[in-house]
């Protein structure tokens, strides 16, 4: 802890109530998992039970006093949403699945006019979901798909961006955060530099969410996908914004209920955005539980939080660097608190499934970024992720249980 | 040794154990003196999918006994294929087929199961039982 701060970690701890259980026959869960999904506040927990209590009913539909009210929450939870993220409209944020989803969505919309030679760079740090979505629509109008490199700290050369970019370039498809390196990209560089070149900048938010203070103006990319389980909300839900005009002239993507204007056996017109995009019942206690996790953490300091997960960054980062044979990858000196490493002549299975049994759960494999790996000559990576809840203690207990493990392997 | 008698021996040595430690000791042990894994087998085909670390499984009949070569990356891995080759290696296809594949779980290695269902173990179990199948019905469809 900072003496400075006024940053109390175990107040925001005591949201949480999966924090306070015991794993593995009365050992206190160390929770170091947070890249993977973070855990989810008392507020999130009420906000989706009161829906479900009281207001359950379907949205934009039912002329009764149950479905006005769900249809209130879900709308206010896109206003809550828009407002998070800077959106200069409601109308520019679209629910989605997840991050997964939403790079679907983009990647089947955004190239229908694309020729074949068109080009869309990707980094060579992206996860799978910011690879795959884009391969297939590439495969299918036979565009070229060129990859930014990753340098040894797990940092990307601006100037590598720009001479990537091609007049042929028609998307930048790329990670605000590594989920893997941690990294935290200058992505309102790389948007200018897409501006300027005539390519639209799309951004997987889904590591940054959580962790970030997130402005899409201040960006200035075209379009931003997260999850809300990532963002201490619920599983199964997620967010698209794309700049209105954009998103606007993109052409539907599921067919289904909500997205028409009129359906006819000879044809069907289109709802406007971002109605067009939401086919289907919706998750409704998605947004609402998505919105209560928002109004949660607006209610502490982003400085400070901010600043409190960099500290345990820098303070697990500062005990691993002295560990024999620990390899970092990622070291960037602008990075998130993710921590992924190697360790000579130890699988990262092996150090994971020990630290389980003392109570403290990390990550091990190839965390959906083969690529990457590849890129560091390497298999798998184990993987320690902290969140504003995470403290000193928690820090500390990895390092030692770290320590232990590497022992018993050797 | 038959299987069952194979995992009778092993839940009286993990009687043994207090603790989860001296339990990962022994598997680990076990991991880093498990028999060298002929290398020609060191393919896809041998391969058992699995998310966190690699397997691989190379099942063959000598006389009337099924046999098995296995390895993974990770050395606990390594450790737990070694106490399942003390279960079927050198058994009987029938003598597979007869021996339940819950004897993970009474060993107290039930939480490793689940963690192994995503590192491939489980598919190996699977895999081995597969196998002793295959064999199996050749022999009943030869002798009848």
């Amino acid at each position: 802890m900072t003496t400075t701060s006024t940053y109390d970690v175990h107040t925001v701890r005591a949201a949480f109530p999966i924090l306070q259980r015991t794993v593995h026959g009365g050992k206190p869960l160390v929770y170091l998992d947070h890249a993977a999904t973070a855990q989810k506040p008392q507020a999130v927990l009420d906000a989706i039970g009161h829906y479900y209590r009281t207001t359950n009913s379907n949205v934009h539909r039912g002329a009764h006093a149950l479905s006005a009210e769900a249809t209130a929450a879900f709308e206010d939870a896109r206003a809550v949403i828009a407002g998070y993220v800077g959106a200069a409209r409601n109308e520019e944020i679209v629910f989605t699945s997840g991050t997964t989803d939403g790079l679907n969505l983009l990647a089947a919309t955004v190239l229908t006019s694309a020729q074949p030679g068109d080009e869309i760079l990707l980094t060579e740090m992206e996860h799978h979901a910011n690879i795959v979505p884009w391969q297939m629509v590439a495969q299918q109008r036979g565009l070229a798909i060129r990859v930014v490199p990753v340098r040894d700290d797990g940092t990307i050369s601006v100037d590598d961006v720009a001479s990537l970019l091609t007049e042929r370039t028609k998307v930048f498809a790329c990670a605000h955060v590594s989920n893997v390196l941690g990294t935290i990209n200058p992505i309102a560089e790389w948007s200018a530099l897409c501006q300027a070149n005539g390519t639209r900048c799309i951004v997987d938010g889904a590591q940054a969410i959580q962790h970030c203070s997130v402005d899409v103006q201040a960006l200035g990319c075209d379009a931003y996908v997260f999850s809300a389980h990532k963002l201490f909300g619920p599983t199964g839900f997620g967010v698209l914004w794309a700049r209105y005009d954009f998103l606007d002239a993109l052409p539907p993507y599921r067919g289904g209920g909500a997205m028409i204007d009129r359906v006819t056996f000879s044809g069907t017109t289109f709802n406007a955005i971002p109605m067009r995009f939401e086919a289907g019942t919706p998750h409704i206690e998605g947004a609402i539980g998505t919105a209560a996790a928002i109004r949660w953490l607006q209610e502490i300091d982003t400085t400070e939080r901010i600043a409190h997960e960099d500290d345990l960054l820098r303070h697990t980062t500062a005990a691993m660097t002295a560990m024999d044979g620990l390899t970092i990858l990622g070291t960037a000196s602008h990075k998130v608190g993710i921590i992924s490493f190697v360790v000579d002549g130890i699988h990262a299975s092996d150090i994971g499934t020990l630290l389980d049994n003392m109570g403290i759960a990390i990550r091990a494999g190839h965390h959906c970024t083969q690529p990457l790996h590849q890129r560091f000559g390497i298999d798998a990576s184990a993987r320690a992720s902290f969140a504003l809840t995470s403290t000193r203690e928690e820090a500390d207990m990895f390092v030692e249980g770290l320590a232990k493990a590497i022992r018993m392997l050797r | 040794m038959s299987p069952s008698a194979a995992i009778n021996q092993l839940a009286d040595d993990f009687a043994l154990f207090s603790d989860w430690e001296d339990k990962y000791a022994y598997i680990i042990d076990l991991g880093k003196h498990l028999r060298p894994y002929p290398e020609q087998y060191r393919t896809d085909e041998f391969k058992v999918r699995g998310c966190q670390s690699q397997v691989w499984l190379h099942p063959h009949v000598e006389g009337n006994t099924v046999h098995f070569d296995a390895d993974s990356d990770a050395v606990i891995v390594r450790g737990l294929i070694a106490l399942l080759m003390r279960v079927y290696d050198g058994a009987t296809a029938k003598e597979i087929l007869d021996t339940p594949t819950d004897f993970v779980r009474t060993l107290g290695l039930a939480d490793h199961l689940s963690q192994n269902r995503a590192n491939g173990l489980a598919a190996m179990l699977k895999q081995i039982h597969l196998y002793a199948l295959a064999v199996q019905s050749r022999l009943e469809s030869a002798s009848s």
